[in-house]
């Protein structure tokens, strides 16, 4: 790895900017995101930059209860982000369901058979806390080029 | 032939290394951090780490690049590139200390004319990413661009009557009086709008609009991008300090004044962005054409008194 290369590693944990995927949520995931940018938790200190549109994004967050119409909303999002790229999920929506699984509107399946999924956060909603230490754990991935996309694309170039 | 090549090569100095590219950029970013610091530490914040713009830049960098379906790819990739190019060679024209680039007669003409360059960019960048959040940010800049250059440009070409030339050099060592006290306080209220900060940070409103015009692009380009609006900070901030600061004689004194004047102007603006809400478009334009063009009425006035 030379010095370019090492500088843009390291640059990638030091700047990560976000953009929310609310994918069927209850809301309560996304108000505690809010928080995070709020003198509190300040965010920006670790760089974090919360950004509406997923092309200048490099970890999405994606909150809430896949439901039949949010998959394609998601795969059309994760694919608008340029790579490298990280996924985290808020809360326990996108794992399984929560208390909503069984509802004939939503997708019973974890988030992780729609797209890679790198971080889970665990909570109903999460804790700011944690979530931002979702955040921190992402860009730590994408320093380290482990994300799940980063590997993948990685295998691809090999085989 | 040898002075030909000996001002170009000057020119290419001035350009590239001071007041160009190698060190404008990163005092283009050590203003854009103190400005970010300064809004964090108004807020109560923390804020962010000294050499946040420089990651930003070099992750965006390391980023691919996206384009849109049906988006003419030679523009998309030439704006950015364009922008940074205009900008920079903006900031070569004006004599800061050091400048190696020679003083031409009617540079400031050329000086007004390439800083006009990265906002037509902009506009432009809006129109072909067919993101109709960048079209109505593209609309809004080139709107509001006609409202605030009105007293932008008076207070330069005030300055060229008052000096009686247009050279940037005569600009500098005019005597001091009234006309750029009130010039300054013409410059003054174009800057916030210029530098897209609140309350006029009417095209790049992320909560209307979602993003500024640059909201397809990614990668690279949008480093770029990033940047062009770094380096025109320092360019916005600099002619302020060399047209309106008055200089004495040792270039080393010189230098540290306009810097000092260049953080002190970005305090300022950046204050009142903190302290204010967005206006709208009507509201922003009205402003600049009532008080922008009292403004620059007096100034103009003022240099025909004498
Ligand atoms: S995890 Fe809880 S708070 Fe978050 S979207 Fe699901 S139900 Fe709402």
């Amino acid at each position: 790895m030379n010095l370019i290369e090492r500088v843009i590693a390291i640059s990638r944990r030091r700047s990560p900017w976000i953009c929310r995927l609310n994918a069927g949520s209850c809301n309560g995931c996304d108000i505690e995101i809010t928080p995070l940018l709020s003198p509190r938790y300040d965010a920006e200190q670790l760089g974090v930059e919360l950004h509406g549109t997923p092309k200048h994004a490099d970890i999405v967050l994606i909150s809430g209860t896949l439901t039949l119409r949010s998959r394609e909303a998601i795969l059309d999002i994760y694919a608008q982000v340029p790579n490298p790229k990280a996924v985290v999920a808020l809360g326990s929506c996108p794992a399984s369901g929560n208390v909503f699984a069984g509802s004939p509107l939503v997708l019973s399946e974890s988030l992780d058979s729609v797209v890679p999924v790198d971080v889970w956060v665990p909570g109903c909603p999460p804790r700011p806390q944690a979530i931002l230490d979702g955040i921190a754990r992402a860009a730590k991935l994408l320093e380290d080029g482990a994300t799940k996309s980063q590997l993948e694309s990685r295998r691809g170039r090999l085989s | 032939m040898n002075a030909v090549w000996s001002s170009l090569g000057s020119y290419l100095l001035a350009f590239a290394v001071w007041p160009g590219l190698l060190l404008a950029a990163p005092l283009g970013w050590l203003e854009l951090w103190f400005m970010r610091k300064l809004v964090a530490r108004l807020q109560g914040r923390q804020g962010p780490p000294f050499f946040q713009p420089f990651f930003d830049f070099m992750k965006l960098l390391g980023k691919e690049t996206v384009i849109p379906r049906g988006v003419n790819r030679g523009i998309f990739l030439a704006l950015p590139v364009v922008s940074v190019a205009a900008v920079t060679a903006a900031l070569a024209i004006v004599p800061l200390p050091g400048n190696p680039a020679p003083s031409l007669p009617g540079d400031v003409v050329l000086l007004l004319y390439l800083m006009e360059v990265p906002i037509l960019c902009e506009v432009l960048a809006g129109y072909v990413s067919r993101s109709i959040y960048g079209q109505v940010a593209a609309m809004r800049e080139a709107l509001l661009s006609l409202a605030y250059n009105l007293p932008f440009l008076v207070a330069i070409i005030a300055m060229a009557q008052e000096a009686g030339s247009f050279q940037m050099s005569t600009l500098q060592a005019a005597p001091y009086g009234l006309v750029h006290l009130l010039a300054a306080v013409t410059f003054l209220l174009a800057l916030p709008a210029r530098m897209k900060l609140n309350p006029f940070s009417i095209a790049n409103a992320e909560h209307e609009i979602v993003a500024d015009s640059h909201i397809e692009y990614s990668g690279p380009p949008l480093a770029l991008f990033k940047l062009s609006h770094a380096v025109e900070l320092v360019l916005l901030t600099e002619l302020f300090a060399v047209v309106f600061i008055p200089a004495t004689p040792w270039p080393l004194v010189n230098l540290l004044v306009y810097l000092a004047a260049g953080v002190a102007v970005l305090g300022g603006v950046t204050l009142l962005a903190t302290a204010t809400a967005r206006l709208r478009l009507t509201q922003a334009f009205r402003f600049y054409w009532v008080w922008g063009g009292l403004a620059s009425a007096v100034t103009l006035a003022a240099t025909l008194v004498r």
